[in-house]
Parts: structure tokens; C-alpha cells; sequence
């Protein structure tokens, strides 16, 4: 048997993501441990587009690809892979899913229940602001993208 | 039932009692005698009296007929005896003696033996009567009681009555006598002393039970708030729900104070003056040698009274005030279980019972129902004389499916019962073939006639007993010769007046659900499960059962063909690494440590995985293996990762026990223990904390905490280990663990854990869904499906069903009343629990199974009552409409509003 990833690197793995980014390991640490890592084979679907979102993946290894419903089917839009969050918005603003995300390759990630997530929120206070911080940083972007937009015009 | 004890115990024990009574009465002489004898043993044997010549002798044992100068007018001696010298009269007394002692042990254990089985068959018999009279109540009255009060009735309140009976007659009889005779000769002595012994006895007769009258009520209190006290005890367990929700435990403990205080003082009082009695009686009884001694002795000084006499008095007296006394107390004894007796059986007379004709095992359940069913002007009232369904009239065919509609409270529950026999109407009738559904025996209402209420309660047992329920009316076929219950059982059974019918017999009668016997019942039973959709179930509880592979080798064999089938199949699909399975020679990753040590299924408790930690046998083997460090240090190792990530949270937080090895509680002890590790190494630990730490790991699945415990040299020792312990245990303990072979059934495992006969892998997407797809698949191709279903039928349900879900409990219910194919289904709303298109699927299919046959349903949604014949729409006990769906639905009607509304 291939030998497993132990938890200390998932938590360097979460710690390269942004909004985890400034969070303490040992916090880090227990989402790790209550979280299930769960492997898809290449073409197993994490989720469909449409679904009630209950939680969210981080990859660990691997890549997937994102898929929106077009009219002449499935139509890839994006390819994700080590080291970045899968389905957090659906769990945040508790809307269906907005896209369908299925494994290119062996795909390994850690699923975080929208259950657990909430519960770091609230037991962890800080880690919300820094959420909120990354969500907000994100926001700023986009208004620029959309300034810019509407500038070209 | 007989209000009187006394005469209830001569009634049904006469004969009993009248052989303890002459056995008592033979017994006397020999205790007279034996009374006697030390007497004479000092006297002549020891002393040597008549024998002061040396070489006299003395008659030993002769015997002369008795009152022989009265009739012939000369002695006869029967026989001459035997001249005996001191020291064999000595021997010849002494042995005497001991037979003596013998023949009075001998009386003592006969009489004693007699009174305890007299005592116990009316027991029997009692609480038979008892039992029996509660299987006779009336539905009606049965909720007006309280169950657990009934049990204490029936258990407690009348065993001291078995004690009593035995001595019920025999005792005053035999005290009596004693009392009466050693007043006798106090009479014959001297009249006037004799008088007054007479006049104290009489004094102490009247005034004594005059005293204890308040004792009796007080008796009779206290055996009321003792039932009471069980009654509630029993609603509180009833109700737990509502007391807990409520935060009522409180107010459930003042209630318990406040009885327990009534108890107490009501016990108190008696005892207060149960004393007092006592010490009343005994001041009684003295009194009398006082007036011997002083008005005897002043008579005797005045030379009234000869002083022999007066000694002769006193000493005849010294018998009389035991047997007194001891009436006195069996006086006592009589009234409170007279007390007793008439509590009890007060509680077993309700107005009405069911008529045991109609009950009788032999009643003929007929030939199948068939015409019409008739209400006229039938009527049902309440306690308080409410009329609950108001002169209903109607007529349908017995075969016809009736949909009964209306509004919760408009009777149609009450209907249903009285269209059951379960429940008499109060005035009007109901006719089924024309003949008084109140008048038909239980053979005919409880077996051509099915009823399901929607709280249908199930028997603690397996799922396969409850639904043979319906099928066991009487026994059908004599149990198998080592079970059956013997010729000697049976008549004792008889003699206690209890009915001859043997529970081990064969009771199910499988011509009335379809089968031919006990083969093809299993069938059947299976058909019912699918119709009710409840066969998934079982199929899941078959596979948590397990199986003894003696009693069903066919199955063990199967299943070990099946663990062979899933694994191919899995490598076929490409999915055999979803379960990870047990090989003797390797770690498995996916499995606990503990399961890993152990590597099969314990069958004592001291082996389960929980235990393993605390087991000797297990520390022993890890220390000759030189594992005990290693596992100290993999607990400091997780008790550092635990205290790391758990530190912040508040006590009491729900991942603890989501995810903690350690407790919120131990947390601190843990987090002392760590930095003492990491200050001054694991060595520096006193022996509990280390015992603390090596018992943590044995919880550890490497696949699924992942902190890197387990690397492969670890593995490779931890097997070792197993290896050693297999070793051990097979020397220590053979029957302790039922170890996992890849060749063979495990009898302590559950089938699904036979099948696998591996872990599912952590963290494999889907696995549990494709594992349960593949394993339904493989068991389907080897025809096993129905094998399994099978152990799900032994599951136990629990009692009253508990360990059902309350949807399983509904369905339960409607395969039992269908399995035995009765003439009429009755059903009231009890698939109330069901979804909506659940329900629209089982009354479908249930009125397609029950075509031609009849079918009477409360439904709760009126619309379903399109797929019916007739229906009856009920408002306030009364039929307000009756018709087709068509005649209903095509003009303004009170169904048009039901349908509507919902």
C-alpha cells in the first residue's frame, strides 16, 4: 500500500491556501483531523451542478475539472489541482452548486463539511475576519476587473 | 371470585388439608412421648431407679391393649416386653429416643413438605385466576389500569398467601387443641382458678382484635400506596420522554418524596401499635400467674385451696399462654392476608368480563365468513355514557372493500373496534353473516377477522415470532419428545387448576397463512415483508445477524463462497481496493490497533476492543514482545497531537466525542502528562500515567487519524505481536476469540462481516455504495438473497418493538394481520407514519392481494378512498353518508369537503 499522507502535511498543504493562509497550524490541525480524506478515481464526480453544496474540498493530490451544463452538454471551464479549494461558496451562501466537478486524474482531497466549517467559524473567531478578509480582497478584484470592463467600453 | 379466603383455600384444597390435619394429629403421640422419654432415661437408665437390687431388670416395651379392664374386665397384654439389666435399659431408652427424634423429623419434613406444595399449587392457581381474569378483561376497562399495578398485584401483593395456606386450617386446629387441653386440666385442678385463666383468655380475645382494627386499616393503606407507588413508578418509565423534555424530574422526585413519606408514616404507625399490642398482650399473659400466686397462694394460707392443687395449676398453666399467644398471631396472620386477598381480587371484578366460552382453545372457527356485514342503530357510549358512535346503520358485503372517512373524533376509530370484536357495542347491533359479532366466539373474530390499529405493539422476540403471532390460537402439533412438556408437568398443571396447554407444542397454524408447514412458512413470511416493502429491511438486519454454521452449515458455506464471489467481483469492477482485506501475515491500516492485536472476533467481553487496553493477557504479550514502550510512546505521540488541537476548545464541545481519543474531562491530566514527556522523556512517568498512555493507541486506525503512527516496521511488530497472542490465547483462553481465517465461517461475526471479511478502506469515495451494490449482487447470483433474509428474521425487535424504527413498526404490523388471510381486514389508520406516496403504494397493493376479500379501512387521507367499493363518512359518531366514490363525488356532499380540505 502506498504510503499515506499524514495529517502534518495536509496541514502545510491548507496553509498554502489563502484564506487559510494566516490561521494557526494547531487550528489547522483539528480541521485536518476532523476532516475525512476522501480519493475519487479519475471520472468519479465530486458533486453535480444543481446539488445542495454540504461541503467543500481541499485537493491534495491530483487534478479535477470543472464543469457547467451548456446546451450541448458538458463543457469544461476549469482545471483544479493541488493546493486549492473546491466548493467553498456553495457552503458559504448555501446555493446550489454552480458547477459540476469531476476527477481528471486519481484525485485525493480533504472534505470539509459545511457542519465543521461553521463550527471552526464560531468556536474561532479569527479565522472568520480572515475569510471575511480574503472574501473581501476578492470582491475588490473583481470590481476592479469590472471598473476596467466598463472602462473599455 | 370467592370473597373469602378461607373458603376459597377449603374449595380447592380440602382434601390436602384434611391429610395435614390427621398427619399433624399422628404426629402428636410420638412428640408427646419423645417429650417424656429424657425423663426416664435419667431416672431409671442413668440413675438406675429399679434397679437397686444388682441383677433386677426391668420391662422394657410392653404393651398392653388399651381400655382392655373397661371391655373384658381383665388387662391383656399383647406383648410381654423384654427384662433388660441397667445398662441395656440404658441403651434400649437411649435408641428409643433417637427413633423417636427420627419419626418426629420425619413428621416434620412430610407436613411441612405437604403445606409448602398446598400452599404453592393455590398460589399457582390464584395467580392463574388473576392472569387469566386480565386476559378476559374488556379493552375498555384494560385502559382504565394501570399495568405495573397489576403486575404487583399479581407478583408480590399475593405471595405471603402461599406461605398462609398450609397453615390456614391445621394450625388453629392444633393450637386450639393445645389450649383448650391445658384449660381443661387447669378446670379439673381448680374451677374458680380455671375461671379466672378463662375469664383473662376471653378478656385478651376480645379486647386484643379490637385494637388491631386500626392495625388492619392501616394494612390495608399501606398495601394500596405500596401498588400505588409501583403504578407510578411504571408511568414514569412510560413517560420519560415527556418527564425529561419537560425538565419535570424534579417535580417526578417530590411526588416519589411525598408517597415515600406516606409509606413511611402509615408503616411507622403500624409497627407503633403492633408493639403495643404486643406488649399489652404479654402484660396479659403474666397476669394470670399473678392471680395465682397471690389470690391461689392467699387461698391456700387460708387453707381454701390444697397446695398440691395450687402447684398442679401453676404448672399446667405454663402450657397455655404459647398456644395462645400463637393463635393470637396466626389470628394476625389470617386477617392480613385476608386483607390482602380481598385488595387483590377487589382490582379483578370489573363489571364485565369476557365470557371464557368464548375464549375456550377448542372453539371452531367456522367455516370463512360470507354475506353481509349489518349495523343497525349501532351505538357505543363511554364511561360517562357519551355516546362515542351514535345508532349507526349500514349494510356491506363481507367481501367488499370499505373505506371508513371523516374527521379524528367522528367515532370511526370506535367503529373499527366494534367491526373487530374487539370492543361491544352498547345498544343496536352488528351482524356478520347474520350472526352478533357479540356473541361470536374469539376463534371466529380473532382468526377470520384481522384488525391493525396504528400503535400496533410488538412481543420482545424476533421479527419472525411477531409475525407468527397471528397464527398461534391453540396447539396444533405435539412438541418434539425432549421438549415437550411431560405427562407429570401437565397434570401438576391440572392440579393447581391451570389449563393442560403446552407452550412448547407447535401453535402456528401454517394452513391459514398458505403454507403446508414449517418449510414454506419462511416463504410466506417473505411475501409479506415484500408486499409491505419491508424486505430491504430485514435484508440489512440479516446482514448485521449472525448465524451458528452447526444449525445452518448451508448458509456458512454459502457466505464463504459469497466472501470469495465479492472479492473477484470487486477486481473485475476495478473496486477491490475499496475494502482492505484481513490477511494473517499483514497489518491492516483501515482496522484499529486492537483489532490488529486481536485479528478476530472476541466472544467474551474481556476481549472486545474497548477492553483490550485493561486486558492481562494482552499487556503481557506486548511486554514480552518489548511493545509496551513503543505503545507508551505512540500514546504520548497522540495525546501531544490531541492536547495541541483540542486546547482551545471549550469543555464539553461536541468534537470530543466526535473525534477525541481523550474525554474534555481528562484533558488537563493529559496535557501534565505531555510536557512532563516532553521535559524529561517518557521515562520519567509514574505508572499510572503510563498505563494512561498505553491505552491510548489501541483505538488508533492508522488510514483514518493519520498521524503517522504506524509506519512499516511498527506494522511488522504489531503482527508479531498478533502471532503471540493467537499463541496465548489458544493455550489460555480457547473459547475467548473466534479468530479470522480466511477458509473458514466465523460464528461470532456478523454475515456482512464474514463476506468482507476485511475493512472498507477510509476515504475512498462511494465506497459504502458500491461495496452494499456489489454485495446485493453477488448474494443475488449465488441465491443467497433469501438465506440472509432469513437471519433477518431471527433480528429481535426489542421490547414493545423498540428497536424498530416506527415506520418498520407499522409495516410489522400489516404483514402479521396479512399473513394469516382472514375473511375481513381491519385497518385504522395504521399506515398513519407512512409518506404519502408510501401509503398510496401498500393500500393499493394490499386491496389487490386482498381481492374478493374483505377489507374495512380508516383512511386518513379521503382521496385513497377512490380505490374502495363503499364509504362510510363518519362526523360525531354518526354515518352522515354512505356510496361510491362516483355517487359521493357527483353531488354536494360532506366527502366533497373532506377531500377538499386536506
Amino acid at each position: 500500500m502506498e504510503k499515506a499522507m499524514s495529517i502534518d502535511q495536509e496541514v502545510e498543504i491548507l496553509r498554502r491556501i489563502p484564506i487559510f493562509a494566516k490561521i494557526e497550524p494547531a487550528k489547522l490541525k483539528l480541521m485536518a483531523f476532523a476532516s475525512e480524506r476522501v480519493t475519487y478515481k479519475p471520472g468519479q464526480m465530486l458533486f453535480r451542478q444543481g446539488e445542495r453544496g454540504d461541503a467543500a474540498f481541499i485537493v491534495l493530490k491530483g487534478t479535477a475539472d470543472v464543469l457547467i451544463d451548456g446546451s450541448d452538454g458538458p463543457l469544461r471551464v476549469a482545471s483544479l489541482s493541488e493546493n486549492e479549494i473546491i466548493g467553498e461558496i456553495a457552503i458559504l451562501c448555501d446555493i446550489p452548486r454552480t458547477a459540476t466537478v469531476q476527477a481528471e486524474t486519481e484525485l485525493t482531497t480533504l472534505k470539509i463539511t459545511a457542519d465543521l466549517f461553521f463550527r471552526m467559524l464560531m468556536d474561532f473567531p479569527e479565522m472568520g475576519v480572515e475569510i471575511m478578509r480574503v472574501l473581501a480582497h476578492r470582491l475588490e478584484q473583481t470590481t476592479a476587473q469590472l471598473r476596467q470592463v466598463q472602462a473599455a467600453h | 371470585m370467592e370473597p373469602n379466603i378461607f373458603k376459597y383455600v377449603w374449595r380447592h384444597s380440602r382434601a390436602e388439608q384434611i391429610i395435614i390435619l390427621v398427619l399433624v394429629l399422628a404426629s402428636l403421640p410420638f412428640y408427646y412421648l419423645s417429650l417424656n422419654l429424657p425423663k426416664q432415661i435419667v431416672n431409671q437408665g442413668i440413675q438406675g431407679q429399679g434397679f437397686e437390687q444388682p441383677g433386677s431388670t426391668q420391662t422394657f416395651f410392653k404393651v398392653d391393649l388399651p381400655f382392655a379392664e373397661d371391655l373384658f374386665g381383665h388387662p391383656v397384654t399383647l406383648f410381654d416386653g423384654l427384662h433388660l439389666v441397667q445398662p441395656e435399659m440404658l441403651l434400649a431408652l437411649s435408641f428409643t429416643f433417637l427413633a423417636l427424634v427420627l419419626v418426629n423429623g420425619m413428621f416434620k419434613l412430610v407436613i411441612n413438605t405437604r403445606k409448602g406444595r398446598v400452599g404453592e399449587r393455590l398460589l399457582r392457581r390464584l395467580r392463574f385466576e388473576l392472569a387469566d381474569r386480565i386476559l378476559r378483561f374488556p379493552l375498555p376497562h384494560l385502559r382504565r389500569v394501570k399495568p405495573s399495578e397489576m403486575a404487583t398485584m399479581i407478583k408480590d401483593e399475593v405471595e405471603p398467601l402461599g406461605g398462609f395456606i398450609g397453615d390456614a386450617f391445621a394450625t388453629p386446629l392444633f393450637l386450639g387443641g393445645q389450649a383448650a387441653t391445658a384449660m381443661l386440666f387447669i378446670m379439673v385442678q381448680s374451677f374458680w382458678l380455671g375461671l379466672v385463666a378463662a375469664g383473662v383468655v376471653l378478656f385478651q380475645s376480645y379486647l386484643i382484635p379490637r385494637l388491631r382494627r386500626r392495625i388492619l386499616v392501616l394494612g390495608r393503606e399501606r398495601q394500596l400506596t405500596a401498588r400505588q407507588l409501583a403504578g407510578r413508578i411504571g408511568e414514569i418509565i412510560d413517560g420519560a420522554v415527556e418527564v425529561q423534555a419537560n425538565d419535570a424530574t424534579n417535580y417526578e422526585r417530590a411526588d416519589l418524596v411525598s408517597r415515600l413519606g406516606r409509606i413511611f408514616h402509615i408503616r411507622y404507625e403500624i409497627y407503633q401499635r403492633k408493639f403495643f399490642v404486643k406488649f399489652l398482650n404479654n402484660l396479659l399473659a403474666q397476669l394470670t400467674p399473678f392471680v395465682f400466686y397471690a389470690g391461689g397462694g392467699l387461698l391456700a394460707i387460708s387453707g381454701h385451696l390444697d397446695i398440691g392443687a395450687l402447684v398442679a395449676v401453676i404448672a399446667a398453666y405454663k402450657d397455655l399462654p404459647s398456644p395462645i399467644k400463637e393463635l393470637i398471631d396466626w389470628d394476625q396472620q389470617r386477617l392480613d392476608v385476608q386483607i390482602k386477598y380481598e385488595q387483590v381480587i377487589d382490582q379483578f371484578q370489573p363489571p364485565q368480563l369476557i365470557d371464557p366460552a368464548l375464549q375456550a382453545p377448542d372453539n371452531d372457527p367456522g367455516p370463512p365468513l360470507e354475506g353481509e356485514i349489518t349495523a343497525s342503530a349501532l351505538t357505543l357510549l363511554d364511561d360517562g355514557e357519551q355516546p362515542l358512535v351514535r345508532s349507526v346503520n349500514f349494510t356491506v358485503g363481507v367481501g367488499d372493500h370499505v373505506a371508513i372517512v371523516g374527521p379524528s373524533g367522528s367515532g370511526m376509530e370506535m367503529l373499527t373496534y366494534m367491526l373487530a370484536g374487539l370492543v361491544a357495542p352498547s345498544a343496536g347491533t352488528l351482524r356478520i353473516g347474520g350472526r352478533d359479532i357479540d356473541r361470536l366466539p374469539t376463534a371466529v373474530t380473532g382468526r377470520r377477522i384481522a384488525y391493525v390499529g396504528a400503535n400496533a405493539y410488538h412481543f420482545a422476540g424476533s421479527l419472525r415470532d411477531n409475525l407468527l403471532y397471528g397464527l398461534k390460537h391453540r396447539p396444533l402439533r405435539a412438541a418434539a419428545d425432549g421438549d415437550a412438556a411431560g405427562h407429570h408437568e401437565l397434570a401438576e398443571a391440572r392440579r393447581a387448576g391451570n389449563p393442560d396447554l403446552d407452550i412448547n407444542a407447535d401453535w402456528i397454524d401454517y394452513e391459514a397463512a398458505g403454507a403446508t408447514g414449517a418449510d414454506d412458512i419462511t416463504h410466506r413470511l417473505i411475501e409479506m415483508l415484500v408486499l409491505v416493502e419491508l424486505k430491504g429491511d430485514v435484508y440489512r438486519f440479516g446482514l448485521t445477524g449472525t448465524v451458528d454454521p452447526a444449525r445452518r452449515p448451508d448458509v456458512a458455506e454459502g457466505v464463504l463462497r459469497a466472501r470469495e464471489a465479492l472479492i473477484a467481483r470487486l477486481r473485475e469492477s476495478g473496486h477491490d481496493d475499496l475494502v482492505v482485506r484481513f490477511a494473517a501475515d499483514s497489518y491492516n491500516r483501515n482496522a484499529s490497533v486492537a483489532e490488529n492485536l486481536l485479528f478476530g472476533t472476541p466472544r467474551v467481553p474481556a476481549f472486545a476492543s474497548a477492553a483490550l487496553a485493561k486486558n492481562p493477557t494482552v499487556a503481557e504479550v506486548l511486554r514480552e514482545d518489548g511493545l509496551t514502550e513503543a505503545f507508551i510512546g505512540m500514546g504520548a505521540a497522540i495525546a501531544k497531537t490531541m492536547v495541541e488541537i483540542f486546547a482551545d476548545l471549550p469543555p464539553g464541545h461536541p468534537f470530543f466525542e466526535q473525534f477525541s481519543f481523550i474525554s474534555d474531562d481528562d484533558l488537563p491530566e493529559f496535557r501534565t502528562i505531555v510536557n512532563r514527556v516532553d521535559s524529561a522523556g517518557a521515562g520519567a512517568l509514574d505508572k499510572a500515567a503510563r498505563e494512561l498512555l498505553l491505552g491510548l493507541p489501541f483505538n488508533y486506525v492508522e488510514a483514518r487519524h493519520r498521524l503517522g503512527l504506524i509506519d512499516d516496521e511498527m506494522a511488522a511488530r504489531l503482527v508479531e505481536a498478533r502471532h503471540h497472542l493467537a499463541e496465548r490465547l489458544e493455550r489460555d483462553w480457547p473459547e475467548a476469540v473466534e479468530f479470522y481465517r480466511d477458509d473458514a465461517y466465523n460464528a461470532a461475526a456478523s454475515l456482512q462481516d464474514n463476506i468482507l471479511f476485511g475493512r472498507l478502506a477510509f476515504g475512498q469515495a462511494g465506497a459504502e455504495q458500491i461495496i452494499g451494490d456489489t454485495l446485493a449482487e453477488v448474494l443475488d447470483d449465488l441465491g443467497l438473497r433469501e438465506a440472509v433474509i432469513e437471519v433477518g428474521l431471527d433480528y429481535n425487535v426489542g421490547i414493545g418493538g423498540g428497536r424498530l424504527n416506527s415506520v418498520q413498526r407499522q409495516k410489522l404490523a400489516l404483514a402479521r394481520a396479512l399473513l394469516k388471510r382472514s375473511d375481513i381486514l381491519v385497518v385504522n389508520e395504521a399506515v398513519s407514519v407512512l409518506d404519502g406516496s408510501g401509503q398510496n403504494r401498500l393500500v393499493e397493493r394490499i386491496l389487490d392481494l386482498r381481492r374478493g376479500k374483505g377489507v374495512i379501512w380508516t383512511l386518513q387521507r379521503p382521496e385513497m378512498a377512490v380505490l374502495f367499493d363503499t364509504i362510510l363518512v363518519m362526523r360525531d359518531g354518526r354515518l352522515v353518508e354512505q356510496g361510491s366514490y362516483d355517487e359521493l363525488t357527483g353531488r354536494d356532499s360532506a366527502f366533497k369537503g373532506l377531500v377538499a380540505a386536506e
